[in-house]
């Protein structure tokens, strides 16, 4: 039996110290009426006939299984040259991100409950929640949430916390996924979710302004936008503050490498998705929710907290702190029900921070920059294709095709291997001929001249 | 040990990154530029190398040594799903792709893992559909309320309750109020269970459910599960089950028959997946048929012609948990695991598991205080309480074991056992190891009464020794700056 | 059984407060054998002075390593001033609970409200009751 590793005379030996005659013996707690009947099946011979429950397949050998799920993952296309974000980013992770955050001493550690053992992920958490403060300019951080559409909604709740107020003004260009994810988790809760429709691909500042009133917990932002635009939200956090609200904002950790940070802004809570931080795309996770925070917020914050500490000889060390608003405490309480959460990627995240250092964040950051405005020159310069907005953008841009739906566009250039970008009328039903292209330091110069022929060809 | 941002000088050349190709000046005007740059370490690759190893050196995995945290199943997790979850074909693929080509034939290996992967979890469970957007254990249990608060709706409303025993980890109340419920705690009986009474005085026509583990946290198969399944579903209400102990079922019987109605399952438990310090997992979510219109948005189907696509037209969905599918890269994992272990095996590792549970109770029975009596299940709880007598409290005996090469048990939960000790040892154990660690156990029971001194100095063989917690909340140094 | 300390000269309540009364003021605080159970305190949550308590509903909570616990009013008013010490010196809570250990003062308590409470005897018989 693979993993398990018993003899029969281990087992005759420990069922007499137990003073049962057989493991089956042990299952006696299970009422016989709730255990169906399962015949016993060898290791080695197909069933004679196929078992009444519990009809699952043979066991199979590890390069069975290998080749099975190799099989699979053939059937995938990973062969396109991909212009696809939203949000997720084909950034290149330095091979140094894999080598260490597999080391099984990381990988197969649970939550460090016994500290004086688990030094290594403590420190390494305290290292990413600093790294993240200094990104993001703001004060503490905690220790990762699931994602960062699960980390935007804790932001909502931890708003509605501070300020006791029930109404959430979320700005139309904050991600669909996300929004999308916000409404299913307040759908039993008595909170006003009000969402700004984007004027554009831009902001609706009159709009907005005019929604704040004294019963709004927090304005919700996103920069750069789903859209791609940058922007600087200083005027609408001062107007949340005046009106007592809190400003929340989810940004794109890579382009914090040159853009204005919320810290800079203003911005009481700030989310994200840490994906672009070493982790691969992964079909949709495991991803990095983060979540940093000005200190005065810390008590409200949710997911677990390190903090630093010394020892009975004065040694510095590490420790989860603030336990007593977590789950395994307050309960029905908390501030959260998060328990495990995404440590390992958030370990990822501080090597590949520590990797790339200063001087290479910004380097990713205007690469990515530089290669999207590139491109940007380079498709609007075909004839029928604009810009949907004249706005600055960081290394994602929507252009307005001179075509009914930009989703045929991009068929067709699957064809020619190349993933041209994600089309927006799925999320923005007015947008139905617009397409989101993202630019990463991944992308060659020559890449992003056959997407620039292709499209040509294709419109 | 110093922190990455104490290493390196200013100017240190960092990892190579990929060419530009083009001047880097940018066109984005500077008053949306950040001011000054961020203060990132600057250090050589090297160095970080170093720094990280080092680290991983003060850490202890199921790789290390024998970790038997009770409800935490840590079992061992097979490198044969770490070499799978690297395969190119999932690991690169982008979550948009199904929306470019109509029916997701980009993706058609991804979502076959997807649905066999669900198929075999419902057959695992009894349950009708799964989904596997779910990001961890506690994330499913949200789901789940919030399945449960949409069934109820749909039926005409009106329940506003969730009971929840006072023996349930802290994530079910903590899950049943965030989905906007009252919690109603009952009081357990001696034996951890639901007291029947308290039961059936609290079960009234605004219960919307009752949410349950089974085996219960102490290990113990509640003998009157169906009966509470009966009057919880008479009374208009549902059953949760609560996955964290379905390694000691697996096979032996299904929640689904039991009478569960919403199931969550956590992936980096039961289902061998890495735990990695805290996560990455996954807590998918199954149910009963009446329940399957509710499920999150984006369930995996087959079609006729044996190609898979992704359903969006869920019209009673209650829509997203998650921003795509689910942790893919765990999933392939778990999948890979339940391939590997095959029916037989699933069923010889809940065997094993209680079998070494019980190996565990039965040596040490003698030596510490054992809240219930009789056999238990895949854990078993101990209580420290007579070693109180000589002033040696869970906590030292938990550090004592830290300095024999083990990695503690649970200590203090459940909460209705005093100085719980609560043991899980999984099926991956020998009985050598099992044995190295009773022995351990024996060893630390004898000095609680020849050298207690010694064991509430404990640890000493660590980088550091017991850590000033009073200090790290007074203090609140949450970050370098 | 360990040493409680219970004072005459003061009310309480089933949840472990403690109510000093002065005509229409009440100062509030928790009993020893409530700080004893939550261990070293590391902070509190007071609520804002001029806020509305009702009686036996929350009105702060007290944070310790292992536990969170709610504070409940033992009788409605509003409150007039917190424990300025508390934020710097949260363990005299621990140290000196019926003191300077102090929460805050409500005002505009009632007669018949403050007559549910607890008198020191009766407190006395709670905690024998609650050891045993």
């Amino acid at each position: 039996m693979p993993y398990i590793p018993h003899t029969e005379d281990e087992r005759q030996a420990m069922l007499e110290v137990i003073g049962a005659r057989s493991v089956d013996d042990l299952f006696a707690g299970i009422p016989p009426a709730l255990r169906p009947t399962t015949d016993e099946l060898s290791d080695s011979a197909a069933p004679a006939e196929r078992p009444t429950t519990f009809d699952l397949p043979p066991a199979m050998s590890e390069f069975a299984v290998r080749r099975k799920l190799h099989t699979l993952a053939e059937k995938n296309a990973t062969h396109l040259v991909s212009f696809v974000g939203g949000g997720f980013y084909d950034h290149f992770i330095p091979a140094a991100v894999d080598a260490l955050a597999n080391r099984t001493e990381f990988v197969t550690a649970y939550t460090p409950y016994q500290p004086e053992m688990s030094q290594g992920i403590l420190q390494a958490m305290y290292e990413y929640q600093s790294a993240l403060c200094r990104l993001t300019g703001m004060e503490v951080a905690n220790a990762s949430l699931y994602d960062g559409g699960t980390a935007l909604y804790e932001a909502m709740m931890m708003a509605i916390r501070v300020t006791r107020r029930p109404k959430i003004i979320i700005d139309g260009c904050v991600s669909p996924i996300y929004r999308r994810m916000m409404d299913c988790y307040t759908t039993n809760l008595d909170i006003e979710l009000i969402t700004v429709e984007p004027r554009e691909g831009r902001t609706d500042r009159q709009e907005l302004e005019r929604l704040l009133d004294d019963r709004t917990a927090a304005v919700m932002l996103q920069n750069p936008n789903f859209f791609g635009i940058v922007d600087d939200f200083t005027d609408l956090v001062n107007a949340a503050h005046g009106a007592g609200a809190l400003a929340v904002a989810s940004v794109y950790p890579v382009s914090l490498g040159i853009l204005k940070t919320p810290g800079e802004m203003g911005f009481d809570i700030v989310t994200g998705e840490g994906q672009s931080l070493g982790l691969p795309l992964s079909f949709g996770g495991p991803y990095l929710g983060f979540m940093t925070c000005l200190k005065k917020h810390v008590r409200k914050m949710p997911g677990r907290i390190i903090g630093a500490t010394r020892d009975g000889e004065e040694r510095r060390g590490f420790v989860m702190t603030l336990q007593a608003r977590e789950q395994h405490i307050r309960r029905q309480k908390a501030t959260s029900n998060i328990c495990s959460n995404e440590a390992l990627c958030a370990v990822r995240a501080v090597i590949y921070l520590s990797l790339i250092g200063k001087r290479g964040l910004a380097s990713v950051a205007r690469m990515c920059a530089a290669k999207a405005a590139y491109a940007r020159r380079r498709l609007t310069a075909i004839d029928g294709v604009e810009a949907l907005c004249d706005a600055p953008t960081f290394n994602e841009f929507a252009l307005s095709l001179p075509v009914e739906n930009a989703a045929e566009v991009v068929n067709e250039l699957i064809e020619k291997n190349i993933a041209a970008g994600f089309p927006l009328g799925r999320y923005y039903p007015d947008l139905q001929n617009v397409l989101l292209i993202a630019v990463t330091e991944k992308r060659t110069k020559e890449e992003i001249g056959l997407l620039a022929e292709a499209l040509e060809a294709a419109l | 040990m110093k922190l990455i941002f104490e290493k390196g000088v200013p100017g240190r050349p960092g990892t190579s990154l990929p060419e530009p190709e083009l001047p880097l000046d940018l066109d984005i005007p500077a008053e949306l530029l950040r001011q000054t740059e961020a203060e990132l370490p600057e250090v050589s690759e090297l160095d970080v190398v170093r720094h990280f190893t080092q680290l991983s050196r003060r850490n202890f995995g199921v790789d290390c040594g024998f970790y038997p945290l009770g409800s935490c199943t840590m079992k061992y997790n097979p490198k044969l799903g770490d070499e799978v979850s690297t395969y190119e074909g999932f690991r690169e693929l982008h979550p948009l792709l199904p929306q470019l080509r109509i029916g997701g034939m980009l993706t058609q290996g991804a979502l076959q893992v997807i649905h066999e992967l669900e198929r075999l979890l419902c057959e695992i469970t009894g349950m009708a559909a799964f989904t596997m957007q779910p990001l961890a254990g506690a994330h499913g249990e949200l789901t789940g309320v919030m399945l449960i608060a949409a069934y109820h709706r749909a039926a005409g409303g009106g329940k506003t309750k969730i009971i929840v025993p006072d023996s349930a980890h802290g994530t079910n109340p903590a899950s049943a109020a965030i989905g906007g419920f009252q919690v109603v705690p009952v009081p357990s009986d001696r034996n951890g269970f639901m007291d029947l009474d308290a039961f059936r005085k609290a079960l009234d026509d605004q219960v919307a459910a009752v949410m349950l583990t089974c085996p219960n946290t102490l290990g113990l198969f509640n003998p009157h599960i169906k009966d509470i399944a009966d009057l919880t579903h008479k009374a208009g209400g549902l059953m949760y089950y609560d996955g964290a102990n379905l390694n000691a079922i697996l096979g032996k019987c299904r929640p689904g028959d039991i009478g569960f109605d919403v199931v969550h399952l956590n992936l980096h438990k039961t289902f061998a997946t890495p735990h990695g310090g805290g996560g990455p997992g996954a807590g998918p979510v199954g149910v009963r048929s009446e329940l399957v219109d509710f499920l999150p948005t984006s369930l995996v189907e087959k079609r006729g012609d044996g190609t898979y696509v992704l359903r969006y037209d869920k019209k009673n969905s209650i829509g997203y948990v998650a921003p795509f599918y689910g942790n893919f890269g765990v999933l392939v994992r778990a999948y890979a695991y339940v391939l590997a272990l095959g029916r037989a095996g699933l069923i010889k590792a809940a065997e094993h598991a209680v079998l070494n549970a019980n190996y565990v109770l039965a040596r040490l029975r003698d030596h510490f205080d054992v809240p219930y009596d009789g056999l238990c299940m895949h854990e078993c709880v101990l209580s420290a309480e007579r070693q109180t007598r000589n002033d040696v409290h869970a906590t030292d005996i938990a550090k004592a074991l830290i300095d024999r090469g083990f990695h503690p048990p649970t200590v203090y939960f459940p909460l209705i056992v005093k100085e719980a000790l609560m043991i899980e040892p999984t099926e991956t154990e020998s009985k050598d190891t099992l044995d190295a660690f009773c022995d351990a156990m024996i060893e630390i029971a004898e000095l609680t009464e020849t050298d207690p001194e010694a064991l509430r100095r404990a640890p000493v063989s660590t980088p550091v020794s017991r850590l000033d917690e009073y200090a790290a909340a007074r203090e609140l140094d949450l970050a370098s700056h | 059984m360990a040493e409680r300390d219970v004072q005459d000269d003061l009310k309480y309540t089933k949840q472990h407060e403690w109510v000093r009364v002065e005509g229409e003021t009440a100062t509030v605080g928790i009993t020893d054998f409530a700080q004893q159970a939550l261990g070293e305190v590391t902070y509190i949550e007071l609520p804002e002075p001029g806020t509305e308590v009702e009686q036996g509903k929350e009105l702060a909570v007290v944070e310790s390593l292992k536990a969170a616990s709610d504070v409940y009013a033992p009788a409605s008013g509003t409150v007039a001033s917190v424990n300025p010490d508390l934020e710097d010196q949260p363990d005299l809570i621990n140290t000196d609970p019926y003191g300077a250990g102090w929460l805050c003062t409500i005002e505009g308590v009632g007669e018949s409200e403050l007559g549910r409470l607890l008198s020191s005897g009766q407190y006395r018989e709670l905690l024998n009751q609650e050891e045993s």
